[in-house]
């Protein structure tokens, strides 16, 4: 039995080296083709018609005008009369057509008549939400209310986080053909072993007749596993309409309506701390949305969770409104802006500086030694001794006023299941075989340097080949569990390949396979490299035989070579216009720890990615629902606002690469770096206005009120 | 919140796009147009496909498209030309960012009747040579990418940039790529490859 480890940190060749993406001539150049760009032959496009009542019955759906149109080929109603629909966007009826254009045209041919239902689309004001609120049930540990009286200092804060769509620019969807009892599938998934079982259990057939194939996919950010009602409608439609590829993507309206969202949380919290800082106690009321099932609940207090006196209340509710799918880093980034803000503010009270608040309590996380170098080194980085002061009272240049925050955030990130097939054919030539994905993470990139790192070859020596079910089993990518799980599975099937590969090689060497070592493109006898044959040489040993050998990562037992349990600090330098309400971001740090980096050059991709992804959320990202319609009043591009270039400030990325992080094995990135920033942010904003804007995002006319109350006449509900 | 203004041609791309309503003749495409002008003849043409010849990448190309459709549909559906994406469809994002007569454009709001006559280059023709646009190794070496399905749309931008900017400051690569979204957060990178094209176009 071989023994599967990394190689030392100071031997390693690849991993660990900042690596260009493999793929990323195909992406900047075109050339990759995402499922949205597939073109076959006699192809068909689908549309859905979808409810404009955020909560109706269905009372009758006539069909007959759009099935007699010149070009379609198949209607499918999915929402027969007597269906009650629970938001708006809530799909009604397919069609598949020669055009888009006639698709389209077609679904407006149908006529339907609704019974209109009363809605509730907002919760923000949880008294309003009546018979649709359902309380979780209360946790209390200690005596809250002892610490409140005995504390020196308490605050009582609001603060809120809406509702934020996943806005994949890739919108949901696929290409697919149902032709015999065989089923091609090119969906944009985050789940490529995972998605035809979906679907095949949806259609009821055979999990073996579908064949999913997925080079490439733009975004998912966790709304992408499953094969949807879209994918089995168009399923459907390839096969009534004798077997041609149906290509169905939803518009940018209905992709920002239905295909995901991450859930709300707004908390009322008290939080007390004695003179020197000491946490004592903490009570919140929460609530959040995920649409109609509720759904969604922030875990605060967060990180700091042993601190001694708590009462926690938490209420879901029902929204009609699309329903919430997994965003990166579920809950944790409401946890971590509703708990950072709340201690902030604590820290204002009590005229201490905020890492000094964090840092004394840091014994009531888990990880205090990780979060305690952590803030040292973010500090360091934005210079938080010569650029904080107490709040509002940092420097004014004309009209902007300048403050500092901080956020914190912890994750796990052990390996999901994965298997990977690694051949050596006798031409040299190595292929690797997962059933995983690339979401944009690197993921192809990892897997060539890990089994590259351990053949002794260069990375583009060896061919990655995912993105099909047909190749061994790997996990979904979701909760930052692909790089441990896919990494390790590599490692191992690469090792047991080698060794195969030695055991050949040792009778031409004089030696025996224990005593052979694979570096530089050759296999040597250790300690002589004069002996010694090319990769080639070596290969051409298997004479016609294929090496073929699968390694597994066991999540149960992944052997030290992944693990999990991450901290990470985030801190962010803004300066806000006081006549406008207008916030810059001026710098955005990031600390992160996630054990051995595979390639440092896409991991810190991933962290800028997140660090952006948070200033969108922080000052300008939300869904906005219209209470008298029901529906998403900005549901497309120009009014669901994304950050540009010039809106992020500058970003300065530190990754934990030490020998201490580096045994502890591979642990996922994703998540953790996208839970601190915007609390970093909107702890900056607080720092420099001197008051607290409860919700972010912190848009102008919010941070007017804040700070002038309503004499301005710009306020929002 | 950017201002998304093209330093040296003294107007912002979006604005200009947005203000105009009408965004076809917007790009004075139309009236420049021998061939479109046939086609319309001062009087409506369709609903029914009308034939058309695209002039993409340097060759013409012979069409049959609905005067309702965008030209970004009509090259991603029917030419293939796959590489400029469809993400928000209404002139907002960039992904499907081509460059029409010279100039940094939206396909998708430009129908494709209105590009007839009009020199098109799409993400293809950056490597079409023997050698890639050097805009397109830069994205690769600063990792300006993570799904890729803005890059694209990010790399024309850039390319129509720089022609028109040879010479960016770190400020005006910010400025002039604010027509661009991207999800995923490159940002970084796409600053730094920019600039870095910029120097490997001169040298």
């Amino acid at each position: 039995m071989a023994e599967y480890t990394w190689p030392a940190m100071e031997k390693r060749r690849v991993v660990g080296k900042r690596i260009s993406r493999l793929d990323g001539p195909a992406k900047s150049s075109g050339k990759a083709k995402y499922p949205s760009d597939l073109n076959p032959s006699n192809i068909l496009y689908g549309a859905i018609l979808t409810s404009p009542h955020p909560h109706a019955k269905v009372k009758f759906i006539d069909t007959s005008a759009a099935e007699s149109m010149k070009g379609v080929t198949s209607v499918r109603v999915v929402a027969p009369a007597g269906t009650e629909i629970q938001w708006a966007g809530a799909e009604l009826a397919f069609v598949a057509a020669d055009k888009e254009t006639i698709a389209r045209d077609a679904i407006r041919a149908i006529k339907v008549d609704y019974e209109v239902l009363p809605h509730l689309v907002r919760e923000e004001d949880l008294a309003k939400a009546g018979a649709r609120a359902k309380a979780a049930g209360e946790q209390v540990s200690g005596d809250p209310e002892k610490a409140f009286t005995e504390s020196a200092a308490t605050v009582e804060g609001f603060y809120g986080i809406p509702v934020i769509t996943h806005c994949c620019l890739e919108p949901h969807g696929q290409t697919i053909q149902w032709q015999g009892d065989k089923i091609e599938y090119w969906p944009s998934t985050q789940n490529v072993s995972g998605v035809g079982g979906d679907l095949a259990r949806g259609l009821q057939i055979p999990v073996a007749n579908v064949s999913v194939h997925m080079d490439y996919m733009g975004g998912g950010f966790g709304s992408k596993f499953p094969s949807d009602i879209w994918g089995r409608e168009s399923a459907q439609m390839s096969k009534a309409s004798g077997g041609r590829p149906v290509k169905l993507f939803l518009d940018r309206a209905t992709e920002l309506t239905i295909a995901g969202v991450r859930p709300s949380a707004y908390a009322n919290v008290k939080v007390s701390a004695s003179a020197d800082g000491t946490i004592t106690g903490w009570q919140s009321e929460s609530w959040a949305t995920g649409g109609i099932g509720g759904g969604g609940m922030a875990p605060i207090p967060y990180v700091f969770t042993g601190i001694p006196n708590k009462r926690m209340n938490h209420t879901a509710v029902s929204l009609n409104a699309g329903g919430a799918r997994a965003w990166r880093a579920p809950n944790h980034p409401q946890a971590s802006f509703i708990t950072c803000s709340a201690l902030e503010d604590l820290a204002a009270k009590l005229k201490m500086d905020p890492t000094d608040l964090f840092l004394k309590n840091l014994a009531y996380t888990s990880r205090a030694d990780v979060y305690r170098s952590q803030i040292a080194k973010a500090m360091e980085m934005i210079d938080w001794k010569k650029n904080w002061h107490p709040r509002g009272e940092g420097p004014l240049d004309g009209r902007m006023r300048r403050g500092l925050g901080m956020g914190i955030a912890t994750w796990g990130g052990a390996g999901h299941a994965s298997e990977c097939r690694v051949n050596i054919h006798p031409d040299g030539g190595v292929e690797i075989e997962l059933g995983s994905q690339d979401i944009g993470t690197g993921t192809r990139t990892a897997i060539a340097m890990v089994v590259a790192e351990m053949l002794g070859l260069d990375h583009t020596m060896v061919k990655v080949k995912i993105g099909e079910n047909s190749f061994p089993p790997s996990g979904a990518s979701g909760g930052s569990t692909t790089i441990g799980g896919v990494s390790s599975s590599s490692l191992k099937a690469a090792t047991d390949a080698l060794q195969k590969l030695m055991e050949v090689a040792s009778a031409s060497l004089g030696t025996s396979a224990d005593q052979l070592e694979a570096t530089d493109s050759t296999i040597r006898v250790k300690g002589d490299p004069s002996k010694s044959l090319s990769w080639k040489q070596a290969c051409q040993k298997l004479g016609t035989r294929t090496i073929s050998e699968t390694g597994k990562n066991d999540p149960k037992n992944p052997g030290g070579l992944n693990t999990q349990g991450v901290g990470g600090i985030q801190m962010a330098d803004c300066s806000v216009d006081m006549d406008t309400g207008v916030v810059r971001v001026n710098k955005v740090v990031a600390v992160q720890d996630c054990g051995l980096v595979v390639n440092p050059k896409t991991a810190e991709s991933q962290v800028y990615g997140a660090m952006i992804m948070s200033v969108c959320a922080a000052l300008i990202e939300e869904r906005v629902m219209d209470e008298m319609t029901g529906r998403v009043m900005n549901a497309d591009m120009e009014f669901y606002k994304l950050a540009g270039i010039a809106d992020i400030g500058e970003m300065q990325v530190h990754m934990d690469i030490t020998p201490e992080h580096d045994k502890r094995g591979v642990i996922g990135l994703g998540e953790p770096c996208a839970i601190g920033g915007v609390a970093s942010l909107a702890n900056a904003v607080a720092n420099a206005i001197g008051v607290r804007v409860p919700t972010v995002p912190l848009t102008p006319d919010k941070v007017l009120k804040a700070l002038y109350g309503d004499k301005l006449g710009m306020v929002r509900a | 919140m950017s201002t998304r203004k093209e330093p040296g041609t003294g107007f912002s791309r979006r604005g200009f796009l947005q203000g105009s309503g009408v965004t076809g003749s917007a790009l004075g495409l139309l009236e420049q147009d021998a061939q479109a002008q046939s086609l319309a003849g001062g009087k409506a043409v369709g609903p029914a496909e009308v034939p058309v010849t695209l002039n993409v990448n340097g060759k013409d190309m012979k069409l049959s498209v609905e005067p309702r459709e965008t030209l970004l549909d009509v090259l991603r559906t029917r030419a293939d030309l796959t590489g400029a994406k469809r993400v928000c469809d209404r002139g907002t994002c960039g992904a499907c960012t081509m460059i029409v007569s010279g100039r940094v454009a939206y396909a998708c709001s430009i129908l494709a009747i209105d590009a007839v006559g009009k020199k098109i280059e799409t993400i293809e023709s950056l490597t079409a040579g023997s050698k890639p646009h050097p805009v397109v190794p830069a994205f690769v070496n600063h990792d300006a990418q993570q799904c890729g399905y803005c890059t694209p749309g990010f790399v024309m931008a850039a390319k129509g940039f720089l022609d028109k900017n040879p010479n960016p400051t770190y400020e005006q690569v910010k400025a002039g790529l604010g027509g661009n979204l991207c999800r995923c957060g490159t940002y970084v990178g796409v600053r730094q490859a920019v600039l870095e094209a910029a120097k490997s176009i001169k040298a």
